[in-house]
């Protein structure tokens, strides 16, 4: 369905703008996440027969990061005028 | 400890969620809830995903595949930290549309098919049935630990028996709490109070284990670092699909499955829960993974060899002695057994109610339903099903009975929820998905599903015979359940995975794109896809010949009488009539209909109303209406603000019109005061001298100087008449031009000469550059000499300089021949520069009987009619006219000027 009418601006002021652009990092963050759980895959070559702490700690700091930054993001995220739409 | 203390703590515990659950429903009865809805509590009961699986069955999964359990925390970690991009969108439906299960959002996204919801709810009670059976089995292989680890144990309870009394126990609490009424929306703040306090207990429980094995057992962190890195733990197998795969799985999980659904979307009630639980929830799942691979790397070490690595968190404390936190972990692992399987069944009940046991009562006993009150149908069928799942769970139990590795069934019957995924997807973000290609995708993943995965996991012989296991389905090879279509050496999970994922997503792609929607489907599609444009709403009913009355009686067996009076009363004030009975218009049935969804789904209120308003289906027709609506408004609005900017322009144009009309009348009322004012004054004298003549006796001297003046004021009338009439043949644009080749400095020369009659006292310096004037103009020399003639004169009639000057010069530009005229006098001031091409205008009266004031307005029509201009030219030290002709004026050009 066609977006509504000639209304929605091509250009806007800065805190709208700065909205968009974090409601753009919310969209990428869990591909970034998906990214560096996957990285170990490719870095390693499984040949090592017992589980190594560092892999535990990569983990856990990739997975704390992400929490950490979502939690960041989300006070902005929150919908506060609706009549703002849904932009994307 | 003894085994009774267990027991009664348990009992506690239990009667502690009981008060809870009881205190919590009687505050949101009142409406008081507080902060009851905070995002914490919404955050906690989403811990649900936390099951006894993932309390006990972590850690053997840690100790038996290395980080692989991770998977299962990560996959939702990701759905959540991206909230916005699908989460979002999910919940908002939920609220919107009022969903009370995920059967019934893929119900009412495609078209309201109640088929699709039995569908949905089978797959659903299937894939949760060994779930909750392997919640029974924690519980009691937790309660058997703890009876082989007392020394009087002889007197240890019956594995069933304990299984059995669980079993009742939960069903009693969750028709206590999840069927007390029949809700607009299938919300249950009890029930959601006393998980969310679960959530608390498991989290504490496992992270005091935790804190124990670390800082108790091990000499801290770098201690427990060394540890991991020496113990026998397997490695982390570097399985690309297996780690892929089941991140994906869980991912998936977290949103497909029923209990999770229920919690996530049926009881949101804003959006800012979810905002919090982006993050809240990853970090709850956080840490209670934290401590896994600690626990199970001690476990390993201490315990001996052999004992069951799903019960390290229990085990271990008991081993060392340690019999309070063993009791808290079993609390812990009692929670989230026990929540899971409270929100699970409450779910399956709900889809089971909504989509299988009212429809067909309805069916089967249209008459008889007509006048009874059918919530106590629906709570009944609640109660019923919540039973029924439970002891299909104990079934299972007792059937599968053996010991079975926690982490197998788990993962068999996430894939069995995520087959919704592919449906529920493409409902959410493709229009074009429908209903058939919904329907074959479900089947299809849920057979496969079946057949690759559900059956092999009761092992070979079972449910499927040894010759299908090795030959395949009907001896074809090609059909065996762990190597479909000849793929072999896949891991059976991952096997199934892809092939039922694949052909499932296949099928909804092309079922879709081959067959046609119907219109509730294609009204719903639009309105489930841009739910956040607000531009669709959902399916609408005509005005149909419903009749009030029956509506209400319809609306007070599902709703209750109280509830359908009050929503009926409002409805009606809100059309302006006193009563109870409002016209059934559109918005009231959309109202009414979304009202009765939250209580029984959107397939089964659709069809009940249907029923009622004589119309079971939307016709193409009533889809055109809704989509040329909006589109309408649309373009309404576009011709309206069109003939707004239009209506503006004119009125800019009149406003300018006006203005012109009235500047013209004062300036036509001026003109006529002016013109009767200097024919007046020569035709005075002209008068009173004619009438000392009649008298006689005069000497004839002044006869003669009497006939003299009268004779001048006749010529000077004559004069301006002729003036008048020249200027109006030249405003006309009337004009006869005598077009001809004449030299510029001959018509100056001409000029000048007939000029000097004007003041002839004065002696004039002329400037001129006789080699600029050398130039053949191709226009009308008379005229073009009369303007000359009168800018000379007015100089020097007017310029006030000592001695005089005055300087033509000459240039050509472009096909343009400049001329002007520059005198050293005082010049005109600048605010009355624009009113000296005028009529009339003379801007001192000292040498009136110079003229009328007409020259320079008929020089400037003069001007006009050749195609040039004549304007004052300002800044030249003293009064400067500039003229511009054209070098070679055209017939054709003079055509169009008049034209």
């Amino acid at each position: 369905m066609a977006k509504a009418g000639p209304k929605r601006p091509l250009f806007l002021a800065r805190a709208s703008y700065r909205r968009r652009r974090l409601r753009d990092a919310a969209r990428l963050l869990p591909i970034v996440g998906l990214g560096l759980l996957l990285l170990p895959l490719f870095l390693l070559t499984g040949t090592r027969d017992h589980l190594a702490a560092r892999d535990v700690i990569y983990l856990f700091c990739v997975w704390l990061g992400m929490i950490v930054i979502a939690a960041i993001f989300a006070p902005g995220l929150r919908n506060r005028d609706a009549r703002e739409g849904d932009e994307d | 400890m003894t085994f009774n203390l267990l027991v009664t703590a348990c009992l506690l515990y239990v009667i502690a969620l009981f008060a809870v659950a009881f205190v919590v429903e009687r505050r949101a009865r009142m409406g008081r809830l507080g902060w009851l809805r905070s995002p914490l509590v919404y955050t906690l009961s989403l811990s649900i995903y936390c099951t006894a699986w993932t309390f006990y069955g972590a850690v053997g999964y840690a100790a038996r595949s290395g980080l692989e359990f991770l998977t299962i925390y990560l996959g939702p970690t990701l759905v959540f930290i991206g909230w916005w991009l699908f989460l979002r969108k999910l919940v908002r439906i939920g609220r919107q549309y009022r969903v009370t299960s995920i059967a019934d959002l893929i119900s009412s996204r495609f078209g309201k098919s109640n088929s699709l919801g039995v569908i949905v709810t089978v797959i659903a009670v299937v894939a949760a049935t060994p779930y909750i059976a392997l919640q029974l089995q924690s519980v009691v292989l937790s309660f058997g630990i703890f009876a082989t680890a007392i020394p009087e144990g002889a007197a240890g309870p019956d594995a069933g028996r304990t299984a059995l009394w669980v079993a009742v126990g939960l069903a009693l609490f969750t028709i206590l709490f999840g069927t007390r009424n029949l809700d607009a929306r299938e919300q249950h703040h009890g029930i959601v109070t006393a998980i969310a306090v679960e959530a608390v207990v498991k989290l504490v429980a496992l992270l005091s284990v935790g804190c124990f094995v670390v800082w108790g057992i091990a000499g801290g962190l770098s201690d427990i670092v060394a540890r991991i890195d020496a113990s026998a733990l397997p490695a982390w197998q570097v399985e690309p699909g297996r780690w892929t795969g089941l991140l994906f799985l869980a991912a998936a999980a977290v949103v497909t499955l029923p209990r999770m659904f229920q919690v996530m979307v049926v009881e949101n009630d804003d959006e800012d829960q979810l905002v919090r639980a982006s993050w809240a929830f990853p970090a709850y799942l956080f840490l209670m993974s934290l401590f896994i691979v600690p626990i199970a790397v001690v476990g390993l070490e201490r315990l001996p060899v052999g004992s069951n690595p799903d019960m390290f968190v229990l085990t271990l404390p008991l081993a060392e002695g340690q019999g309070a936190l063993a009791m808290l972990a079993f609390l812990g692992g009692f929670s989230s057994a026990t929540s899971m399987v409270i929100v699970e069944s409450l779910a399956l009940a709900t889809m089971i109610s909504n989509h299988v046991v009212i429809p067909l009562w309805l069916r089967l006993r249209p008459r008889a339903a007509a006048g009874e009150d059918l919530r106590g149908v629906v709570l009944s069928a609640r109660r019923v099903a919540i039973g029924a799942v439970l002891a299909l769970g104990y079934g299972y139990y007792q059937l599968s009975g053996g010991y079975v590795a926690l982490a197998s069934i788990g993962l068999i019957a996430f894939l069995g929820a995520a087959q919704v995924l592919p449906a529920l997807l493409a409902g959410l973000f493709w229009r074009g998905a429908n209903r058939t290609g919904a329907m074959l995708g479900l089947i299809t993943g849920f057979a496969i599903w079946c057949f690759t995965s559900f059956l092999p996991s009761f092992g070979p012989g079972a449910a499927l015979s040894e010759a299908v296991f090795a030959q395949g389905l009907f001896g074809l090879g090609w059909l065996r359940p762990q190597s479909l279509f000849g793929v072999e050496g896949m891991d059976p999970l991952l096997h199934a995975m892809f092939w039922s994922l694949l052909l499932n997503t296949g099928m909804v792609c092309a079922g879709s794109l081959v067959t046609f929607p119907g219109p509730v489907e294609r009204l719903q599609g639009a309105a489930f896809v841009n739910v956040f444009d607000g531009e669709v709403g959902p399916q609408r009913w005509a005005r149909g010949q419903a009749e009030p009355e029956a509506l209400l009686t319809m609306a007070q067996r599902i709703l209750g009488e109280d509830a359908a009076l009050a929503l009926f009363q409002a409805a009606a004030r809100g059309q302006g009539r006193d009563g109870f009975l409002p016209d059934p218009t559109p918005g009231f049935l959309g109202t009414l209909e979304a009202r009765l969804a939250g209580s029984v789904g959107a397939a089964t209120a659709h069809a009940m109303l249907s029923q009622l308003v004589g119309r079971a289906t939307v016709t193409v027709d009533d889809l055109m209406a809704v989509a040329s609506e909006s589109a309408q408004i649309l373009e309404y609005s576009a011709q309206l603000e069109a003939r707004e900017a239009e209506l503006t322009r004119t009125a800019g144009a009149l406003r300018e019109a006006n203005a012109k009309l009235t500047q013209l009348s004062v300036q036509k009322d001026a003109f006529l005061s002016q013109i009767s004012h200097e024919l007046r004054t020569p035709m005075a004298s002209v008068s009173a001298f004619s009438e000392i003549l009649t008298e006689g006796d005069l000497p004839p001297a002044k006869v003669t100087r009497f006939g003299q003046i009268i004779h001048d004021e006749a010529r000077r009338l004559t004069r301006l008449l002729d003036d008048l009439l020249d200027l109006s043949v030249l405003e006309n644009g009337s004009v006869q031009l005598n077009l001809r080749l004449a030299n510029l400095q001959g018509m100056l020369d001409t000029a000048l000469t007939a000029a000097q009659h004007t003041r002839p006292e004065r002696s004039f310096l002329i400037q001129r550059d006789l080699a600029y004037e050398a130039i053949h103009l191709r226009t009308d020399a008379d005229r073009l000499t009369q303007v000359f003639i009168n800018l000379i004169s007015n100089a020097r009639k007017y310029c006030d300089a000592a001695t005089p000057e005055l300087r033509i010069a000459v240039r050509q530009r472009a096909g343009r021949v400049m001329i002007d005229f520059i005198d050293n006098g005082r010049g005109i001031p600048k605010e009355s520069q624009s009113l000296i091409f005028e009529k009339f205008a003379r801007l001192t009266d000292a040498n009136r009987a110079g003229g009328a004031g007409l020259g320079l307005a008929i020089c400037r029509e003069i001007m006009t009619n050749l195609g040039g201009s004549v304007a004052y030219l300002p800044g030249k030290g003293g009064t400067a006219f500039r003229l511009t002709v054209p070098l070679r004026l055209e017939e054709r050009g003079i055509a169009a000027r008049s034209g």
